[in-house]
C-alpha cells in the first residue's frame, strides 16, 4: 500500500475517536470537526516525513487542540502558529494524551458523538446521515449518493440535523450506568438502521448503498472494541456480519434479490460467517440474551446449513418463539410460523398467522407467505387470491417476480387438469 | 532454526482497509509465500480474527474476560493451535492447561485464515 493509503486508513479509522475527543474539549460540533480537519491537514505533511505516530487518534486529538486553541488565540490577538517542525516533534506530548485519555474517557467520548446522532427529534434517516457526516467522515457527495438524493438537499438536511443537535445541547457529563446503557442501545438501533439502509437495496442501488453495510460494520466493530463485554453488541455485529456474508449471492446478475432457499452457498463470504459465530459463542456465555443475539442466532443456524433442505427449523422456531417473547410483534410471529410450516406442518402455521391477517393486511409478505400456505394445502383459489393481495403491495419488481411465478404455477396446473 | 513471525499493526487502520486495498497486500504475501515454499521455508502461516472476536482466560482468577490480552507487563511466550467445537471447550482445554502451567494468562482468538504447510525436515 502507497504511504498515502496508509495514512487515508489510519485518519479514516481515528477519525470517530479524534473527533469525540475534542467534542469534549470544545463543546461544539464544528469547532470539533474542524480542528480535526486541521490536524489531518498537518498530519499529511508531518507523517509522510516522520513516519506514522504510534497512536493515530492521540497525535490528532493533540494536535487538533492546540490548532484550534491556536486559532482563538489569534483571532483574539493576531499571534502567529507554531513553527511546522515543533509540530511535527510531537513524541513526548503525545505520550502525555494516551496516558491522560484512559479507555473509559475514549468509551464515553465515542459514545457521546454516536449518541448525539441518534436524537429522537431527527427522523431516523437522517441520524443516519448525520453520524456518516460526523462520524464516518463520508463526504456530502458520498452520503447523497448513498441516499439517492442530490447533494443540495442533503447538505442542507444535514446542515438542519446540525442546527437541531446544538438546539438540544450536547450532553457533556460523563454518563450514568443506566445511561450508558440507554445510549448503547439507541446507537446499536441507528447503526442496525444504517446496515439495513445498505442491505434492503436492491437493482441499481444494490452497488451504491453496499458500502452503508461495511460503515455500519465498521462502526460496530469498533464500538464492540470500546465495551467489549456487551453480549448484545456482539450480537448486533454477528447479525451483520452473517447477513452481509450472503449478499454475494443474494443479488443476481440483472440486480435482483434472490431468496435465501435460491441462494448459490458456494458465493456466501466463509470469513464473515466464521467470524459471526465466533461472535456469538462469546454472547452466550453471558447468558443474557437480546434481540440481536436471538437474531443473529437465526442468522448462524442458516449459515451454518450446508444447503437449504439442511436448515434446522426446530431450533429456528424457538428462537423465533424467544424472540416473539422478548419483542412482540405480529411480523415476528408471521417469521416463526414459517418455521412452523416446515416443523409441524403448513395448516399450524395457516392457524398461526390467520389471527395476524388484520394487523397485517397492508404487509407484502403476509400474503405472500399466507399465498404459499395456501397453495401447499391445495387451497389453489384462496391462494390465488392471497397472491394477488401480495402482488398490490409489493416493494420491488423482484418482490412482484417472485410471486407471479407462484400465480403462472397455478394457472399451468389448473390448465393441465 | 524454526523462527515465529508474529506480527503488529494498527488493528483499526487494517480494519478500514476496503476489500480491494485488503486482497492486493494478500497478493503481495501471496508472492513472498510462494517463493518461501518452493525453498521449503514455510511453515503454518495464519491470519488471525480481530481482537474482538477474542476471550481471555486470567490463569490464576480463573477469569473469563472478553476481548484481547491487553496488559503490556508479560511477554508472548508461545501459542497453540487447537481444533475447538466452540469457545465453551476452547475456555476449558485453555482452564486444563492453565492448571498445568500456571501464572500469565491465556488469549483465545479464532483464526480466520490457516494456510498448514509443512516443512519437510
Amino acid at each position: 500500500m502507497s504511504d498515502l493509503g496508509w495514512i487515508e486508513a489510519a485518519l479514516t479509522s481515528a477519525r470517530p475517536q479524534a473527533v469525540s475527543a475534542l467534542l469534549r474539549y470544545f463543546r461544539d460540533l464544528d469547532t470539533a470537526e474542524e480542528a480535526y480537519q486541521e490536524a489531518c491537514l498537518k498530519a499529511l505533511s508531518a507523517w509522510p516525513k516522520n513516519g506514522p505516530p504510534r497512536d493515530p487518534a492521540a497525535w490528532l486529538i493533540f494536535v487538533g487542540r492546540n490548532v484550534a486553541i491556536d486559532a482563538k488565540r489569534r483571532s483574539a490577538k493576531q499571534q502567529a502558529l507554531p513553527e511546522e517542525d515543533q509540530l511535527s516533534d510531537l513524541e513526548d506530548a503525545e505520550a502525555n494524551v494516551v496516558e491522560n485519555l484512559d479507555n473509559a474517557d475514549y468509551r464515553d467520548d465515542v459514545l457521546r458523538l454516536l449518541f448525539v446522532c441518534c436524537h429522537p427529534d431527527i427522523p431516523a434517516t437522517q441520524q443516519i446521515a448525520l453520524a456518516l457526516r460526523i462520524v464516518s467522515g463520508l463526504s456530502v457527495p458520498q452520503i447523497s449518493r448513498a441516499f439517492l438524493v442530490g447533494e443540495a438537499a442533503m447538505e442542507q438536511r444535514i446542515t438542519r440535523a446540525k442546527r437541531r443537535i446544538a438546539d438540544a445541547g450536547v450532553p457533556f457529563e460523563a454518563p450514568t450506568a443506566m445511561e450508558r446503557s440507554e445510549r448503547l442501545a439507541a446507537v446499536a438501533a441507528m447503526l442496525y438502521l444504517l446496515f439495513n439502509e445498505g442491505y434492503s437495496a436492491s437493482g441499481d442501488e444494490a452497488a451504491m448503498r453496499a458500502p452503508l453495510c461495511d460503515e455500519a460494520i465498521r462502526l460496530t466493530r469498533m464500538l464492540l472494541g470500546l465495551f467489549a463485554a456487551e453480549p448484545e453488541i456482539m450480537g448486533l455485529l454477528a447479525l451483520m456480519l452473517l447477513q452481509h456474508a450472503r449478499s454475494a449471492a443474494r443479488v443476481d446478475a440483472k440486480g435482483e434479490i434472490v431468496l435465501l432457499e435460491n441462494q448459490n452457498r458456494a458465493l456466501w463470504n466463509k470469513d464473515k460467517i466464521a467470524e459471526g459465530l465466533a461472535l456469538i459463542d462469546k454472547a452466550i456465555r453471558h447468558q443474557r440474551r437480546g434481540p440481536y443475539q436471538i437474531q443473529a442466532a437465526i442468522a448462524a443456524l442458516h449459515g451454518r446449513a450446508p444447503t437449504f433442505a439442511d436448515t434446522d427449523w426446530a431450533q429456528i422456531e424457538l428462537l423465533y418463539a424467544a424472540l416473539e417473547q422478548l419483542q412482540p410483534s405480529p411480523v415476528i410471529t408471521l417469521n416463526r410460523a414459517v418455521a412452523v410450516s416446515k416443523v409441524r406442518g403448513v395448516q399450524a402455521a395457516l392457524d398461526m398467522i390467520e389471527p395476524l391477517a388484520d394487523r397485517l393486511q397492508n404487509y407484502f409478505h403476509f400474503h405472500g407467505v399466507r399465498g404459499a400456505f395456501l397453495l401447499d394445502l391445495k387451497r389453489s383459489a384462496d391462494a390465488r387470491e392471497a397472491f394477488n393481495r401480495a402482488i398490490a403491495l409489493a416493494n420491488s419488481p423482484a418482490e412482484a417476480a417472485h410471486i407471479r411465478m407462484h400465480l403462472d404455477k397455478i394457472q399451468e396446473s389448473a390448465r393441465a387438469k | 532454526m524454526l523462527y515465529a513471525f508474529l506480527c503488529y499493526n494498527n488493528e483499526n487502520a487494517v480494519m478500514s482497509w476496503s476489500k480491494a486495498e485488503d486482497d492486493a497486500v494478500m497478493d503481495r504475501l501471496e508472492v513472498v509465500h510462494e517463493r518461501l515454499r518452493k525453498q521449503n521455508k514455510m511453515g503454518p502461516s495464519l491470519r488471525l480474527m480481530p481482537t474482538t472476536a477474542a476471550t481471555t482466560l486470567v490463569k490464576e482468577k480463573d477469569l473469563v474476560l472478553d476481548g484481547p490480552y491487553a496488559e503490556t507487563k508479560e511477554a508472548l511466550l508461545g501459542f497453540y493451535v487447537l481444533d475447538c467445537e466452540n469457545l465453551d471447550e476452547a475456555v476449558a482445554i485453555a482452564r486444563e492447561l492453565g492448571q498445568a502451567n500456571p501464572g500469565g494468562a491465556y488469549e483465545i482468538r479464532p483464526i480466520r485464515l490457516f494456510a498448514n504447510d509443512q516443512i519437510a525436515r
